[in-house]
């Protein structure tokens, strides 16, 4: 059932990011400027120097601070908030493995960009890539309104009991931080009634007692210990049950979200766009999709069987969806907008391809590094894409498979 | 400050439930122990601890056990002070909402490194911030929890593995980072300095740093014998004689306006009281290399610049 | 590890401690214990304050002071700082 009385913004991402946050009424949000991410914490100022939010906005000295801060409000019991970019990711470094350690569900907004050096302002993909093992679930988003979306969702995701992860939300820098969009929006009451009131799991004290999980007088505990070869494993055992808890709650909060506002994006995992018959399939995450899409369609239209795998969640990995829906390909591209240096291909190269090796007959599986740096590239480019699959899938030749999409050679 | 003056007596000390609880798997004759006791005994209601990493972060939460009878939250090595600023916007926000009710304290507490070095940002971010937090440095001059490093806290002379008294370089070179003058420089409502010793003068210091609405910095010195080579059964003299040779004055300052605390005002009253630096630095291993005819000008020069940071503290009382 | 350790679906997440340390007795780490001459003591609580272990009470009932030896490390710093000298270390005799 779609929304009655919709409304529609102008928004960039950026902003339709901080309209999220402002609706979600956060708790807590503590964050750093960093291009392209800064238009989130402009805006979300705005909202507090207007009056219009609630929030105890937390504007700290460094983005090691503010994923601290975050993350020790979030234990607090606190909604929490923050985003950050490039540097500033791999600055938060260390305490990623913190945050999710600490289950602290805290939500952050990636604008997406390069990694010195040199240094890039530009869009790419590296910043979260290389965080993948940091236990923060991932998702990528097509457009400004999925990044509305997305951040609404995620805290009904991480918040969930069983789930109880942090979460990163990736906009391509630019691309969508920066664009102007006309982006649905939904009341704040519906706002409100999605994501509920902030869930907490139970959990044991050293005074036996069975108590909500926070930082909370009235029911002291220990957080943050010192777990030695006894204990440590078993905790990292139990983040890994969180990440597979959250594949089953994504799909979940996905169909909810789409009663509400009529809008879902595949089954919030993976979004299949013409797969069905599919021999030559792109897989991609973020906004290159919406590109390949119109590339799709005009190659169908010359009779071409083209499909779009649109990667949504990056982690958990949807390793089940993406064996279905490649199964039948003849050839497959992954595109990266990362490097792995000295690795074999790109992050998601390796995640798609890993994926598919135990089914009985699986695709060719190439890789393209593309648009490093925020560099174009251009529909003609990314219809040799299809083209090398065609070839590919043809002569059975795979040929290269690591390789470089609007690279001078 | 908002409240009255804390009235107490030693009984209601004693009595006193520990919230830092026995058990804990500190040294023998550890400084920082005691001093994490005095902290909690000082508490006035409702309190949030965080802790940076560090000793006394280790050996009070060595999993399944914990050695807090308080909520507390470790997260990492630099950044308590950021700990708190969450923690206390929390409760900030969590108060606007009307969630919460009661007025909640936030302690953080950090070695010296955690505090000089890689916690000075994290430190200097939120007192510039102006969150309401009481921040304690127990100073043991090193880095114990990882063998007895070097920090900007070490005073020159000490050795410790990464400042060897070598047959060229007497232990370390540089003089201790000046860390309260710094919080000063923030303008912050309440700084002080304290050791375990005087443990009346210290906890009322901490209640005077909690009672404070905004952040108050406390640095309390706590001797480690493991790392200072010295007796176990010594800990608590050291942080006496620190007072009495005046390495470690003792002070406070409401409003940046300073003030000498009785245990160093005496010394200040009676000046022959004040002793050598010597008397301190004897059974002290980590300065034994200084005893030596090569070394021995080097304690000369220590002597003569605890003289000149002594008499520039007293003009400073003095002037305001 | 010991057989009694729990399983990853056991225990509280996030590594919340179930136990107080208090269940963890350190005083078999010391040599030496404190003995308390109880006609000396003046029970000015120093001890009790310096004590790093908490392993020295004050008896309101009996206004006296009482040794924990199972926390005890015997350090000796009530022993050093007792202004009436009525604290003796002496080897560690208690079982275990
Ligand atoms: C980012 C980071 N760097 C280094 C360490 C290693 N480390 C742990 S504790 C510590 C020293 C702590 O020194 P201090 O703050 O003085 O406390 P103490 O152990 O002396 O009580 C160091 C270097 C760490 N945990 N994190
Ligand atoms: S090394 Fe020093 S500071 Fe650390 S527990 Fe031992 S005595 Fe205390
Ligand atoms: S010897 Fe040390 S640990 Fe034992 S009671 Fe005395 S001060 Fe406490």
């Amino acid at each position: 059932m779609a929304q009655q009385n919709k409304k529609t913004l102008a928004f960039n991402g950026d902003e339709a990011v901080a309209f999220a946050v402002k609706q979600c009424n956060v708790d807590v949000v503590a964050a750093y400027p960093i291009t392209p991410q800064t238009i989130i914490v402009e805006r979300f100022s705005e909202y507090v120097a207007n009056g219009e939010v609630q929030t105890q906005f937390v504007c700290t000295e460094s983005e090691h601070s503010a994923i601290t801060a975050s993350l020790s409000a979030s234990t607090t019991g606190a909604r929490t908030f923050t985003a950050s970019a490039s540097a500033g990711l791999a600055l938060m470094h260390e305490m990623l493995f913190v945050t999710s350690g600490s289950r602290a569900p805290v939500v952050m907004a990636i604008a997406n960009r390069a990694l010195s050096a040199p240094l890039n302002i530009h869009g790419d993909h590296s910043d979260s890539m290389a965080q993948r093992d940091s236990g923060w679930i991932q998702l990528y988003v097509e457009n400004a309104q999925e990044a509305y979306d997305s951040i609404i969702q995620a805290y009904k995701i991480a918040e969930s009991c069983d789930v109880s992860l942090p979460i990163m939300v990736g906009l391509d820098g630019f691309t969508l931080s920066h664009s102007l969009e006309n982006v649905d929006i939904l009341s704040d009451e519906a706002v409100t009634d999605f994501i509920g009131e902030r869930q907490l799991p139970q959990v044991l004290t050293h005074e036996g007692k069975s108590v909500p999980f926070k930082l909370d007088p009235k029911n002291p505990m220990t957080m943050g210990p010192v777990a030695f070869q006894n204990y440590y494993f078993e905790f990292k055992r139990q983040q890994e049950e969180g990440m597979k808890n959250a594949l089953k709650r994504i799909q979940e909060v996905n169909s909810e979200f789409a009663k509400i506002s009529g809008r879902c994006y595949g089954n919030g995992l993976i979004d299949k766009y013409k797969l069905e018959d599919a021999e030559v399939i792109v897989v991609c995450a973020g906004s290159t999709s919406g590109t390949l899409k119109v590339i799709v369609d005009e190659l169908r239209a010359c009779g071409v069987k083209a499909g779009l795998l649109r990667l949504r969640t990056f982690r958990p990995l949807p390793v089940e969806d993406l064996k279905n829906a490649l199964k039948n390909a003849k050839a497959v591209a992954v595109m990266d907008k990362s490097m792995s240096f000295g690795g074999f291909g790109g992050a998601i190269f390796h995640e798609v391809r890993h994926s598919l090796y135990d089914s009985p007959v699986h695709p060719p599986v190439i890789n393209y590094i593309y648009g490093l740096g925020g560099r174009d590239y251009s529909p003609s480019e990314l219809r040799i894409v299809f083209d090398d699959l065609a070839e590919i899938a043809k002569t059975g030749d795979t040929g290269k498979q690591v390789r470089y999409l609007g690279l001078r050679e | 400050m908002t409240t009255q003056e804390w009235k107490f007596t030693s009984k209601d000390i004693a009595v006193k439930p520990d919230l830092f609880l026995s058990g804990h798997r500190a040294c023998a004759g550890c400084g920082p122990a005691t001093v994490m006791r005095l902290i909690m005994k000082a508490t006035r209601g409702p309190t949030i601890v965080t802790q940076a990493t560090g000793c006394m972060e280790v050996v009070s939460s060595i999993y399944p056990y914990t050695s807090w009878n308080v909520p507390w939250l470790h997260t990492a090595f630099e950044n308590a002070a950021a700990n708190a600023a969450g923690i206390e916007a929390a409760i900030k926000a969590m108060q606007r909402k009307g969630k919460l009710k009661e007025h909640i304290d936030v302690i953080a507490i950090a070695g010296d490194g955690g505090t000089f070095d890689i916690g000075l940002q994290s430190l200097s971010g939120a007192v510039e911030r102006g969150h309401d937090f009481l921040f304690v440095l127990y100073d043991n001059e090193g880095y114990m929890n990882t063998g007895i490093q070097r920090s900007g806290g070490t005073p020159s002379g000490a050795a410790t593995t990464t400042t060897p008294a070598g047959s060229v370089i007497p232990g370390k070179l540089e003089r201790k980072k000046p860390i309260t003058e710094i919080m000063l420089a923030h303008g912050m409502e309440y700084v002080a300095t304290a050791t375990p010793y005087y443990w009346k003068d210290m906890i009322t210091k901490v209640r005077k740093g909690l009672e404070v609405d905004g952040p108050a910095f406390l640095h309390v010195f706590a001797p480690c014998p493991r790392g200072w080579r010295s007796d176990q059964a010594k800990t608590m003299e050291y942080t006496k004689l620190a007072v009495e040779t005046c390495i470690f004055p003792v002070w406070e300052a409401v409003n940046g306006k300073k003030q000498l605390s009785t245990p160093s005002k005496v010394i200040a009253l009676a000046p022959q009281k004040k002793k050598p630096i010597k008397d301190y630095f004897k059974g002290q291993g980590r300065f034994r290399h200084l005893f030596t005819p090569k070394n021995i000008h080097v304690i000369d020069e220590l002597q003569r610049l605890t003289d000149e940071n002594w008499k520039k503290l007293l003009q400073n009382c003095e002037s305001k | 590890m010991s057989s009694k350790d729990k399983t990853w679906k056991e225990i509280s997440i996030a590594g919340v401690c179930p136990k107080s340390s208090e269940s963890f007795k350190t005083g078999d780490w010391k040599t030496y214990m404190p003995i308390l001459d109880t006609e000396k003591c003046i029970v000015c609580l120093t001890c009790v304050m310096l004590c790093p272990d908490g392993a020295i009470n004050w008896i309101p009932d009996t206004n006296k002071i009482s040794f924990d030896y199972t926390f005890c490390k015997g350090c000796g710093i009530c022993a050093n700082e007792c202004p009436a000298k009525a604290l003796t270390m002496k080897i560690d005799n208690t079982e275990g």
